[in-house]
C-alpha cells in the first residue's frame, strides 16, 4: 500500500485569444500584424489615441489541485462542465503539461479519454487491436497474449476481419473499451467514456473496472456524469469547480452534496443565446419545470401533474435528435429516463427551425415524497452526445394523493421506494 | 525523509516547463509504435486503391522520362558516359524520398490530431513513422530502377554496396526537416500552402536532373549547403561509381549541414511538443 498518486498545487492556465476565432495562429496573420504595428507605433507618435490592442485573457483551467490517491482507491471524479475534470485528466496522463505545480505518480498509467482513439475506419477489427493496443503503449507481444481475451470480452468475434466502418456503434466501443480494458497498468484513468454503449455494455465495463481495482488491487480514476455508476463503483468521490477541489469525501455524501447545492432550485434554468449549451445543430435556451397553470414552480404535491418544458433554437432540423432526462433521487439512482421520441411516430413532437418548445408531463400519484433532480439528455442518436449533464434542476414532491388512512397515517414517517403508486390489491376467487 | 528521497519513491514526477527526463527511454519503450503507425498508413494506402501502388511506379518514372528529355535530349548535359535515365533516376531515388517524407511528415501531427489530444507518447513518433512509410515507396522505386539498369545492359560499381549508408543520410535530411516542418505545421495553419513551393523549389536547387560536377569549381562548395546536395552526390557516385560525382569538401559541408538541420529540427520539436495538444 501506499500513495500512487500526488497532486501538489497543480495549476493549468490556458490563454484565450479574444479576436480570432481559430485557436490557432496563421502565419498570414503574423504577418499582417507585425507590419501594421510597424506602421501603427509610428502612427501612435502622432496619434495620443492608442489602437484597440488584441485581447488576451488568461483563463486557469486549474487552479490549485491538491490530493492524494493511496493504492486500490477507486475515485471517481464530479464537476459541472467546464469545472477542470477533463483538464485534470489530460494532465495526469500527461497529455499536456501543468503550468504550476507537480504530480507524482507511482505505477504505469492507462488512460482511456475517448473510446478507440487511434482506430481506423479502414482497417479491420483484428488490425485495429493491435494498432490500439500499440497506441495505447501495449507491447506486440503483451497484445498477442491478450488477443483472445480481449475479442471475448467484446463479443465481436465473429466481425474480426471486418473493417471497422462497418461496424454498429456499439460493436465498436465494445471493441475499443476491450483493448484498454486489458492494459498491464497499476492504475487505469477513464473519462465519461461509458456515456456511449448499452445498457448490457456498461454494465460489464462497470464490471471489468471493479474487477479490475477490487480484485487485482489497481487504482481507478472515473470521471462520469453518472451518479449511479460512480456510487456502485467508486470508494471516494473528489468534487472540483472552477478548477479546485471543493470535496473529497464518501460518494454518499459528495454526490448528495454536489446535487443539492449545485442544481437550480427554483425549477427553472435559463441560458442566454451566446452562453446557451448546444452545437451547430441545437442551442438550448430553457429547461422549466411548470405546473398546470403554466408556472415556473420546484415544490408539487403528488396528485399533481409536472410538466418539463425545454425551449430551444434548431439550427437545423436532424431526424436524429433526440432530448430528454433523467429523473433521480438524492443519491443519484436514476428513476427513469424519458425521450421525445419514445412514443408512436406520429406522436412525437414536430420540430421546426428557429424557437421551438416542447414539454411532457410526469403523471400524478406517481413519484413518493422527496427531492428529485433533472439531468437534461440531447444527442444525436448513437452519433454524438450534445447535452450530457449533471442533474440541473430539482424539484420536491409532497404526498398527498393517498385515499387510504394507513398509507395516510403511515406517510408520516414516509414509505420507502422512489414511487408512491397505489396499485389495487383483489381477492382471488375459485372460479377465475 | 528529504525531499529527493520522496521523489525517488515515485516513478515519474510531472511537472511544467518540459521537465521530461524519461523522453528518450519513453520513445525506447515506444518504439513499436513507430512501426505500427507505419504500418497502419501503408495497409490504409494500399487497401484503398490499387492506383497506391501504380502511383510509386508511375511519379518516378515519369519524372525520370521528364528530365531525362529536358536535361538530356533537349539542353543536351553531358551523361559522363552513363545513360542519361540512369544518371536522372540515381538521383530521384533520394529527391523523391526527400520530398514525399517532408510533404507527408508536414501534415503527419494534423491528421493524427485526435490521437495527440487523447493519449500520451512521445509525439515525434507521429512525423518519423509517416518518413518509415516512405521506404516502401522506395523499396518499389529501386525495383523499378533495377529493371531501367537491365533494359540499358548497365552493371552497378561495386559501390553499390555503399547505398545503405547514404539511404541513411537521407532518411536524417527527411528526419530533421519533417520534425521541424510539422511543428511548425501545428503553430501555423496555412503554412501547409508553402510547404508544396519549398518542395518545388528544392527541386530547382538539387542537382536533380544533371550531374552536379557542371557547377562551376568556384560555387560548388556553396551549392553543397544544400545537404541534397551531397546526398545525390552520393548516390550517385555508389551507383555508377564514377570519382567525378565526388567533391570532399562539399561531402563534408553537406553532410555538416544535415546534422545542423537534425539538431534544429529535434530542439524546435521537442520546444513546440508542450503546446501540441492545447493547439493542434
Amino acid at each position: 500500500m501506499g500513495t500512487v498518486i500526488k497532486a501538489e498545487h497543480v495549476g493549468k492556465k490556458y490563454v484565450i485569444l479574444h479576436q480570432q476565432q481559430e485557436k490557432y495562429v496563421t502565419l498570414r496573420d503574423v504577418i499582417v500584424k507585425k507590419t501594421t504595428s510597424l506602421f501603427k507605433s509610428r502612427a501612435r507618435l502622432n496619434n495620443t489615441k492608442s489602437p484597440a490592442t488584441e485581447k488576451k485573457e488568461e483563463f486557469w483551467a486549474l487552479q490549485d489541485i491538491n490530493f492524494k490517491i493511496e493504492q486500490g482507491d477507486r475515485v471517481g471524479i464530479i464537476g459541472r462542465n467546464g469545472a477542470g475534470k477533463s483538464t485534470l485528466l489530460k494532465v495526469l496522463s500527461r497529455i499536456t503539461e501543468p503550468t504550476k505545480g507537480r504530480i507524482k505518480i507511482k505505477g504505469r498509467i492507462a488512460s482511456l479519454l475517448e473510446v478507440g482513439t487511434g482506430f481506423h475506419p479502414e482497417l479491420t477489427g483484428r488490425e485495429n487491436i493491435y494498432l490500439n493496443g500499440a497506441i495505447l503503449g501495449m507491447h506486440r507481444s503483451e497484445i498477442k497474449r491478450k488477443f483472445d481475451e480481449i475479442v471475448d470480452f467484446s463479443g465481436v468475434e465473429k466481425f474480426l476481419d471486418t473493417p471497422v466502418k462497418r461496424y454498429s456503434s456499439g460493436m465498436y466501443v465494445r471493441l475499443a473499451f476491450a483493448v484498454a480494458a486489458h492494459l498491464e497498468s497499476e492504475i487505469l484513468i477513464v473519462d465519461e467514456v461509458l456515456a456511449v454503449g448499452d445498457a448490457e455494455f456498461q454494465r460489464k465495463c462497470l464490471g471489468k473496472m471493479q474487477d479490475v481495482s477490487q480484485r487485482q488491487g489497481r487504482t481507478v480514476l472515473f470521471v462520469s456524469h453518472n451518479m449511479q455508476a460512480i456510487t456502485n463503483l467508486c470508494s471516494r468521490v473528489i468534487l472540483i469547480n472552477k478548477g479546485l477541489v471543493i470535496q473529497d469525501d464518501t460518494p454518499s455524501k459528495v454526490i448528495r452534496d454536489y446535487v443539492m447545492f449545485e442544481t437550480s432550485k427554483d425549477g427553472s434554468v435559463f441560458w442566454n443565446e451566446d452562453s446557451a449549451p448546444g452545437d451547430s445543430t441545437i442551442k438550448l435556451l430553457a429547461v422549466k419545470i411548470l405546473d398546470q397553470k403554466n408556472n415556473i414552480q420546484n415544490r408539487f404535491f403528488s396528485k399533481s401533474k409536472i410538466r418539463i418544458q425545454f425551449d430551444f433554437i434548431l439550427k437545423e432540423i436532424d431526424p436524429d435528435l433526440v432530448i430528454g432526462f433523467d429523473i433521480t433521487d438524492e443519491d443519484g439512482v436514476v428513476i427513469f429516463r424519458t425521450y421525445q421520441n419514445d412514443s408512436k411516430q406520429e406522436e412525437w413532437p414536430s420540430f421546426q427551425k428557429g424557437s421551438n418548445s416542447i414539454y411532457c408531463e410526469i403523471p400524478s400519484e406517481f413519484l413518493n415524497v422527496g427531492t428529485y433532480y433533472i439531468s437534461p439528455k440531447i444527442s444525436l442518436h448513437c452519433k454524438k452526445w450534445i447535452f450530457n449533464a449533471d442533474p440541473l434542476l430539482s424539484f420536491e414532491i409532497e404526498l398527498n394523493h393517498g385515499v387510504s388512512p394507513f398509507w395516510n397515517v403511515l406517510s408520516k414517517s414516509n414509505r420507502p421506494g422512489a414511487l408512491a403508486l397505489i396499485i389495487p390489491w383483489k381477492k382471488k376467487t375459485e372460479n377465475f | 525523509m528529504t525531499r529527493s528521497k520522496e521523489n525517488e519513491e515515485f516513478d515519474l514526477v510531472i511537472e511544467g516547463a518540459g521537465s521530461n527526463k524519461r523522453y528518450w527511454s519513453d520513445i525506447w519503450k515506444y518504439r513499436e509504435l513507430f512501426l505500427f503507425l507505419a504500418w497502419r498508413d501503408i495497409l490504409v494506402r494500399y487497401k484503398q486503391t490499387v492506383i497506391g501502388l501504380a502511383w510509386s511506379l508511375f511519379r518516378p518514372f515519369l519524372t525520370m522520362l521528364i528530365f531525362t528529355l529536358i536535361f538530356g535530349r533537349l539542353a543536351k548535359f553531358p551523361s559522363g558516359g552513363v545513360p542519361y535515365p540512369i544518371l536522372v533516376y540515381a538521383a530521384m531515388l533520394p529527391w523523391l524520398f526527400f520530398s514525399t517524407s517532408f510533404n507527408d511528415s508536414s501534415n503527419s501531427l494534423i491528421n493524427n490530431s485526435n490521437m495527440l489530444t487523447k493519449i500520451y507518447f512521445p509525439r515525434m513518433i507521429v512525423p518519423v513513422s509517416s518518413i518509415i512509410v516512405n521506404f516502401v515507396d522506395f523499396l518499389i522505386s529501386f525495383a523499378l530502377f533495377i529493371g531501367l539498369m537491365f533494359w540499358y545492359h548497365f552493371v552497378p560499381s561495386w559501390t553499390i554496396l555503399t547505398l545503405p549508408l547514404f539511404f541513411l543520410w537521407v532518411v536524417l535530411i527527411s528526419m530533421g526537416t519533417g520534425l521541424y516542418v510539422s511543428a511548425v505545421n501545428v503553430k501555423y495553419r496555412d503554412f501547409k500552402h508553402i510547404v508544396p513551393f519549398v518542395v518545388q523549389f528544392g527541386l530547382y536547387i538539387s542537382p536533380v536532373g544533371f550531374d552536379s560536377s557542371l557547377i562551376p569549381e568556384k560555387w560548388r562548395l556553396l551549392y553543397s549547403i544544400n545537404p541534397l546536395v551531397g546526398v545525390i552526390d552520393g548516390f550517385r557516385w555508389a551507383i555508377i561509381g564514377n570519382p567525378r560525382y565526388i567533391y570532399l569538401p562539399g561531402l563534408f559541408l553537406s553532410l555538416s549541414m544535415t546534422f545542423l538541420f537534425l539538431l534544429f529540427g529535434v530542439l524546435y520539436f521537442r520546444k513546440m511538443e508542450r503546446v501540441f495538444a492545447d493547439t493542434v
